[in-house]
Order: structure tokens, then sequence, then C-alpha cells
């Protein structure tokens, strides 16, 4: 529904949704949120489980469609026809842009997904290959450079299951960087890791972030989230209870539940 | 036992070997042609696509191969609009007949092996794939059928090897494969021991190295990442991907 006026420009980088609804599995995971990722922020999303982060993060991309509401992915906005009221599910509408939106939008994964038939490499410059139509050797060219990037230049040619879980999800880091994506998405990135491999994955994000690239983070780590974001949001059954810069989210944070949930991850 | 009548007649034999090794790769192809677009239909979500694959699979897989190779090379010929068609050219001709039957049922087998494979395919690996912006026929292509052959490489290697002793049925419509040649011979010696242990002889070494070729190919496409096998490894994952 394009109902609600609303007289705020639409950016045209970045990604913005409005009043996202989903449901699934009976619970209302999203209930009409907005969020708005401007270009070279930073802007990590925390929660407790089942709040619904990683649902709108899935949502950015459409991995997941949303019921109701409107996303805008550099500044186009996506043709998404809403669920009707009697269960018809949400649905694409143009896949060739929500296509086109993705290829722009990199995703990386709390269990990596790295696809096991192809080397490191292969997983990186199988993208490039595909949707934008590099020649084998320039792919591969840029593949090792972002395996360089993410501290894997030795590893191109090992297959998934022959690394670390903190090798896999820096190979996968860098499939998504190797799109050349104007946004980055996280999805836990760390959350499958051994405690001794958290480091090595963090330490990659935290050079990402310093080169000003645009990153959704929904993760768990405290500290990171302090260290590197430029903005903070906290989910709370399916809504952003409180959104602000990290010094004053993590030091003065307003919403009692966001003090509670704090408290509870010092 | 007459051991130099077992020599002769393996040599003998051994003249079937080519028909039985056409009638097995040209059903095989037909089949793997068939089985991979009818394997992404059976795994669909959609009732409309995946269930006639189903009454076909059940079809086929549930009748004996003998009866559906019976019902083509005697039972078509009775439909006089068949005997006038341009498919009569093909369909009098026994080994036509084989082939088709060969194909339409190994192909129903094919199916439901690459159907479990393409549903045991992890949906992360799949929306890894939509994340960076393939189209669906992309994901098919290039993530999950390589994974679900991979997966299903060793039902499949079965599935060859009875393939390849099912063509003995050919014999049953005069065709001189290995079987043929030798049920030929034991008429002509009357020596059915000798003869037929020389024909079980020739399958098993058809299908010692078949064994080992599927195995080979097992062991490169689940990657090694030794350099002395990189060059082959490429070629073999082509083949994965057709």
């Amino acid at each position: 529904m394009p109902g609600a006026p609303k007289v705020q420009q639409i950016p045209m980088h970045g990604i913005r949704a409005e009043r996202i609804e989903k449901r699934l599995g009976g619970n209302d995971v999203l209930r009409g949120m907005d969020i708005d990722v401007r270009p070279g922020e930073i802007l990590s999303i925390l929660g407790s489980s089942g709040s619904g982060k990683s649902t709108l993060l899935r949502c950015l991309n459409l991995l997941t469609i949303p019921d109701r509401g409107d996303i805008w992915i550099h500044g186009e906005k996506l043709a998404i026809r809403a669920a009707s009221q009697h269960g018809g599910p949400a649905a694409i509408l143009d896949q060739r842009q929500v296509r086109k939106a993705r290829a722009s939008v990199g995703m990386v994964f709390q269990s990596f997904n790295l696809w096991p038939h192809k080397t490191a490499l292969e997983n990186v410059t199988e993208g490039p290959v595909l949707i934008k139509g590099l020649r084998r050797n320039a792919a591969a060219d840029l593949g090792h450079h972002y395996l360089a990037k993410v501290g894997l230049s030795g590893k191109a040619d090992s297959y998934p299951h022959h690394l670390s879980g903190g090798q896999q999800q820096r190979v996968a880091i860098a499939r998504a960087l190797a799109m050349e994506p104007r946004v980055l998405l996280f999805d836990e990135p760390t959350s499958a890791l051994d405690p001794e491999l958290v480091g090595e994955v963090l330490r990659v994000m935290a050079a990402l972030a310093g080169e000003g690239r645009t990153m959704v983070i929904v993760t768990h780590e405290m500290a990171f989230a302090r260290e590197v974001s430029t903005r903070a949001a906290f989910m709370h059954r399916g809504l952003i209870e409180e959104e602000s810069p990290p010094r004053q989210f993590f030091f003065s944070p307003v919403s009692s539940r966001l003090r509670g949930f704090l408290a509870s991850h010092r | 036992m007459d051991i130099s009548l077992l020599l002769t007649s393996t040599l003998t034999l051994a003249g079937g070997i080519p028909l039985t090794l056409l009638l097995t790769f040209a059903s095989l192809l037909a089949g793997l042609v068939l089985a991979v677009p009818l394997a992404f239909m059976r795994a669909s979500s959609c009732k409309w696509l995946s269930l006639p694959v189903l009454a076909y699979t059940y079809v086929l897989r549930g009748t004996p191969l003998l009866v559906q190779l019976f019902i083509i090379y005697y039972g078509l010929g009775q439909i006089s609009a068949i005997r006038s068609s341009v498919l009569w050219v093909l369909l009098r001709d026994p080994f036509w007949c084989c082939l088709l039957a060969f194909s339409l049922n190994g192909a129903a087998y094919t199916t439901e092996i690459f159907r479990g494979g393409i549903q045991a395919v992890s949906n992360g690996m799949i929306e890894a794939a939509q994340a960076v912006g393939m189209s669906p026929l992309q994901i098919k292509r290039r993530i999950i059928f390589p994974i679900a052959f991979r997966s299903v490489l060793p039902s499949y290697a079965n599935e060859v090897i009875s393939l390849v002793k099912a063509t003995s049925l050919a014999s049953t419509v005069t065709l001189l494969e290995i079987t043929g040649l030798s049920r030929k011979l034991v008429s002509e010696t009357f020596a059915p021991y000798e003869i037929f242990i020389a024909a079980g002889v020739l399958y098993l070494g058809l299908t010692f190295l078949l064994t080992g070729f599927f195995h080979l190919l097992e062991t490169r496409l689940n990657g090694a990442p030794r350099a002395e096998a990189r060059p082959h490894r490429v070629d073999l994952q082509q083949v994965a991907h057709e």
C-alpha cells in the first residue's frame, strides 16, 4: 500500500526499508519497522535471539520477502507484491530488478555457505564470471586480490572442507567483496565460529570498516559493535527499540530493555 | 569343464562387447539427458511439475524392464497408426526398441537418484548463490546440480552397472550382444556351462572397469587439491556440469 505520505527523500545510495512486516511460522517477526542504511555508515543491529534482526537483514536483499512494506536499494524501489489477507504469500514481481539489486549488496552468512565443490578462488570468482561477465583470467586476478585482502593468498586452491571455520568465513567475505557491492550485509558472521577463530574474522571486518564501506552487521559481539559501528540499533520483538551512535547506545542507553540487554551481555 | 572351449568362446563372445557397450552408453546418455530436467521437476514444490514425473518413475520402476521391452518391441507393432508413421522405421528395429526401453527405464531410476541429491543440497548454498544475484537457471546449473551429482555419484554408479547387466535382455529380441551371442553359440555347441561362464567373465570385466572409473571420478570430484591433479580435475568438472 503506497498510503502513508512520507515526504522524506529517497536516498540515491544505501538502503531504505519502510513499514516492513513479516510473519513466519505464526509469529509476527517484523512488525512494521523502518530502517535506513546511509552510504558510508556501519550499522550494527543487536537484540536477543528471536527479535527479528536476522529476518530484517534477509529482507534487505529479499532472501526473505517481506509480507508488507517497501524497500529501496540505491534509490530504486523494489517491485514486491504484498502478501494477501487470505494467506497468499508475498512475491517478487521483477526478478531481474531483484537480481541486480542483490548483485550490488553483498551478504555474509552465519554458516559461511561456501560452495563445497569449488575451491576458495572459484567461490570468489563465480559471481563476477556469471553475473558480471568477467573473463576467467580477469576474474582470477580479482579473486586473488580479494583473497589476499582477507589474508588467504595461499589458500586459493583449497576446497572449503580443508579450511578452518575462520578461513571459510574469510573466503565468504572475499566472495561478497569480489562483486564490489555498495553495501555489505553480515548475518551473525562469527556466531558459528570457535572462540579462537572469531578474532581473525572481526579483524578483516574492522579493516573493511576502515575503508569507509557501507556495512550492516547483525552481531552479538558487543565490543566489536562498540568500536567499529557508526550507529547501533537495538531490536525487540520486530521493532527497533532504540538506535543511536555507539557512544550513546552503549554508555547511556535510554530504553530499559536495552539497558537490561547490555547488562546481560557484559 | 573344457578350459580351451572356455577361452575360445570368450574370444568369440568378445565380439558382442561393442554392441553391449553401445547399448549401455547410448541409453545411459539418453537416460541422463531425460533424467536431469525430470529430476528438477520431481524435486519441485509445484505439484503440476512433480506429480506427472512421479507417475512416470512409479510406473517404470514398478514394472519389469523385460515387460517394458516386450511392450515396445511386440506391442507397438500392433498399433497400425505407429506402423504407418515415420516412427516405424526405428521401432521395427530391435536395436532402437532396446535403446528406447533401456533409456526410459534408466531415466526413471536416474531421476529418482538425482531428485534425492537435489533435495539434499542445503538451502544455504542456494541462498549464497541468490545473494550474488544468480538466476534460478544459473543456480541449478552451477550450484545445485554439481553438488547433487557429487553426492549421488555412488548410487548413480550402481545404476550404470545394473544397466550394463540389463542390456543382456536385448538378447530376447534377437540382438547379438554378449548374451545374444552366447545363446547362439550354445545352440551350436550344446556347451552352456563354458559359454555362459565366459559371458559372465566378460560382464564382470566390464563392471570392474566401470567401478574403477567411477571410483576415480569420485576421488577427483571430491577435490584433492594436489598440484598434479589440477589439469585433469578441470576436465572432469566440466563433465560433471553437463
